[in-house]
Parts: C-alpha cells; structure tokens; sequence
C-alpha cells in the first residue's frame, strides 16, 4: 500500500527506495517534523492518534488521485501514530517523476490533502501541562446555517 | 437495531470508552449524534464533524442498518 499509519519511527531511507524507478530523474520528499511551538504555547511533546481502516483507504485515494494529476512515476506516504517528540517525523511524503516539477507539485498535493482529509488526530502537551487536541477546541466556531 | 460506535480523539476522551455497542430506534447518523451528544455533552457540533459508516466516509442522512459500525470524525489534524 502506498499509503500507511505506522506506530514505529519512520525510516525515511528505506521508503525512498519503495519509489525508486527507472524512468524517474528526480525525487522529491517532505517531512514533517514535531515543533516546539503552536498558536503562542511551548509545546514540549505530542500524540497521533488515527482511524487506522479509513486513515489508510482515504489517503490511498489521495496517492492515486497525485498519480492521475501530475505526470509523476511513483509516490508514497506514511504518517506515524503514538507518542512523539521534538523533531520526531510525524510524516513522510516522496515522489519520484521524469522531471522534477511534477514532483514537487505532486508532494504539495499529497501533504495537503492528507493534513486536510485523512482522520488523523494529533493532541499537543504543553510545559504548563495542558493538553488539547488541536482543531477540538469547544469555542470552535464553525457556520451551519441548520443551527446545528 | 443495534450500532457499534467507535470513537477517536476528544469524542473518545468526552466518552470516556473507545468503543460501545448502542441499542437505538435512530434511522441515520444525525440522529445517533443528537442523541450521544445530549447524554454524554459532547461539544462539537454536528457542524464540525465528518461520519463514516462501516469504514467508508458516508452521508449524514444514510440510513442504517443493524450491525453497522459508526464513526464520528471530530476535525483531523495530521501532517
């Protein structure tokens, strides 16, 4: 599958080779990494959690639709779960294709899609203690017109 | 009928369960939710979430038969 929660660290060097290819003259990767900081708090560790049945078929979906869009060779993404650190990769994202703009176009297309669409959740610890699950909050405001 | 519900991320912290069968006269999603959120608090609102049936994304209007899994997706947040 070319798309894959993991709950062990991510081993970048060995998903490059899964899209290695002959016809590919270039390679382009994104990683995610876990930062100190969010919206003004110190953020010191986090947790992923996922739908892991769906979190995988929908982010499958978004590989393949990268694939018919962009005319690139082949791509991959793996997005961790569990208890993270600083500077831990939360994902990995990597595509090879005949020339190189493809590739980057097509890695743009797949982090956002994937931050955007796959359920993924990601609870953030702070040095004060706190903890929240990030886009959860109960002051979210969000429009529906049914008052919902 | 009866409906598996599974819940992930603050809906699974306000329920304090991961995982619970329901035993419900409620035809579709919306109607499960108004129902596990006025006897739990949940506080997001209907507004905020996606719903999976059976492990697919699915309209909140489905109708559902015994047995199905349900999942309320409160907003992701990967990468």
């Amino acid at each position: 599958m070319s798309f894959k929660i993991s709950d062990q660290p991510i081993q970048s060097d060995l998903l490059r080779q899964e899209v290695l290819d002959d016809t590919a003259g270039g390679f382009v990767s994104f990683e995610g990494w876990v930062r100190n900081f969010n919206e003004g708090q110190t953020v010191n560790g986090l947790e992923y959690s996922a739908y892991v049945p769906l979190a995988e078929k929908e982010g499958s979906r978004i590989i393949e639709e990268a694939k018919e869009r962009f005319d690139i060779a082949a791509a991959a993404c793996v997005h961790r779960v569990g208890t993270l650190e600083i500077s831990d990769m939360a994902v990995w994202v990597g595509v090879s294709s005949a020339h190189r703009g493809a590739a980057f176009e097509a890695s743009r297309y797949i982090i956002d899609e994937v931050k955007d669409r796959v359920p993924i959740w990601k609870r953030e610890h702070y040095v004060n203690g706190a903890t929240t699950w990030v886009k959860c909050a109960s002051d979210t405001k969000v429009e529906d017109p049914e008052g919902r | 009928m009866k409906l598996h519900i599974q819940y992930f991320a603050l809906l699974k912290d306000q329920r304090g369960l991961s995982e619970e069968t329901i035993d419900t006269d409620a035809t579709d999603p919306e109607e499960v939710y108004q129902l596990l959120k006025a006897a739990n608090g949940f506080t997001l609102p209907i507004a905020a979430l996606k719903v999976a049936v059976n492990e697919d994304f699915a309209d909140w209007s489905t109708q559902l038969n015994d047995g199905d899994t349900l999942v309320f997706i409160p907003p992701v947040a990967g990468g």
